[in-house]
């Protein structure tokens, strides 16, 4: 059924390494996402106008947009409008952690507002100082409220590196095209037995990861 | 920008849009007939089709479409199961859609008060009284922003179909960069053309959840 090819040679290495080649972009993305986004996220919760305008025209904007649109606006629109030549690898962290920053904002923003305004009330009526009341009461309920959402953030972004291939990565369902060309002749059938391969191989990798954002979101709940 | 180029573009661009919304509005019905039928099965426990749908349902939703197009598209076929570039576009999205949406109609399900079914017993209501009357009007509304949100996240990715080939608006931005090199242009229709699509719906969605909400708990 054509799995004989990945035993042939270092075929499955190499399919191993081109799910580390999605994964490195993707926990890269999602690190600048995660910092970017808490710091948007916060900024949005201040009522100046200008600041939710532009907040919300961008967040709108990605949101609305595919992924692979904004993949073709950075890699191929950026590098004719302003004439400088990007790797593939750096236009698609830059599209993700667009995309991403947008996400965590919106967790963030909706954590933050999410506190009921009891919990700043009661704080104030313990004789809490604004400082004590963030560090002792607000923060550690947002922490709690983001922590399962991030990981989640984490596996989407995962399905979303995905796309890279169509920008040329060479990744892991470039790899295992490759592998299919290659053998063509000695192994007709290779297309499934590989593409089921990757199939189960995302989902080795992504299942593990929003079982435990389920399970940190079952016992944080109050 | 050449508005010239815009124009004699614009044509290929109308066609694709209408190819694109077309498979993305008969994927999200099949998505959602999936999803139902799924959905109701796992929450009533019904034998055996439970755990397969629950095997079906995390399957699809920790892998990508573009993966699940691939297989269904390229690997399917070596077992002698050959289906054209549309159809495959519409079960891909039909499949990653069901498992979405019943993830979201069953967390409405489940998050019915289990009050409600005792108040409506003690009313003096059957199971199915209670199931169409009560739990189900409840649930839908509950699963409404859910909803919503997998919409558009399925027209979102209709984009990914150029991979197999389908002439959606992706590819014919990309065809098009690559025979004319007309970047600029392109990118702007693809651009256009997608929100032309779906910011309608984004709207429409924050209307209809601001809705839901006023009809659950009152005021804001």
């Amino acid at each position: 059924m054509g799995f004989e090819v990945l035993l042939k040679g270092n075929n499955m290495l190499r399919l191993l390494l081109g799910v580390w080649t999605a994964l490195r972009i993707s926990l890269v993305s999602v690190l600048i996402s995660i910092v970017l986004g808490i710091l948007i996220g916060s900024i949005m919760t201040l009522k100046n106008p200008v600041i939710k305008v532009i907040t919300r025209g961008y967040l709108e904007f990605i949101r609305i947009m595919p992924q692979m649109v904004l993949l073709f606006i950075v890699y191929f629109g950026a590098t004719k409008a302003l004439g400088l030549n990007l790797p593939a690898e750096a236009a698609s962290i830059i599209v993700f952690s667009l995309w991403g920053t947008a996400e965590m904002a919106d967790l963030v923003r909706g954590a933050l507002t999410g506190i009921p305004k009891i919990q700043y009330e009661s704080s104030a009526a313990l004789g809490l100082t604004t400082t004590q009341t963030y560090t002792y009461v607000i923060i550690p309920q947002v922490i709690r409220r983001l922590i399962p959402l991030s990981i989640n953030l984490i596996t989407r972004m995962i399905k979303t590196t995905s796309l890279i291939m169509m920008i040329g990565i060479v990744e892991v369902l470039k790899v295992g095209q490759q592998i299919i060309e290659a053998n063509r002749k000695s192994s007709p059938n290779a297309a499934f037995g590989v593409y089921a391969t990757v199939f189960l191989l995302y989902f080795a990798v992504c299942r593990p990861i929003s079982l435990l954002s389920k399970r940190l979101e079952k016992k944080w709940e109050n | 920008m050449d508005t010239q180029v815009l124009i004699s573009y614009l044509p290929r661009y109308v066609s694709a849009f209408f190819l694109t919304v077309r498979i993305g509005l008969i994927g999200i019905a099949l998505a959602f007939l999936i999803g139902i039928f799924s959905a109701f099965c796992i929450h009533f426990k019904v034998y055996i089709l439970s755990q397969v749908f629950k095997g079906y349902v995390e399957l699809f939703r920790n892998t990508p479409l573009l993966v699940q197009l691939f297989f269904i598209y390229f690997g399917l076929p070596k077992l002698g199961l050959s289906i054209s570039a549309e159809l495959c576009g519409i079960l891909g999205l039909g499949l990653l859609g069901g498992s979405y949406m019943s993830e979201a109609i069953r967390s409405g399900l489940e998050a019915v008060s289990k009050s409600q079914t005792e108040s409506a017993s003690a009313l003096g209501m059957n199971r199915g009284q209670t199931f169409f009357y009560v739990i189900l009007p409840e649930a839908f509304t509950l699963s409404v922003p859910a909803i919503v949100a997998n919409v558009i996240f399925l027209l979102k990715e209709t984009s990914v179909f150029s991979a197999i080939s389908l002439m959606d608006l992706m590819f014919t931005a990309k065809d098009l960069i690559g025979l004319y090199y007309n970047t600029t242009e392109s990118l702007f229709l693809l651009v256009s053309f997608y929100i032309v699509m779906l910011l309608p719906i984004s709207i429409i969605g924050s209307i209809l959840e601001k809705k839901v909400r006023y009809k659950m708990f009152g005021a804001n």
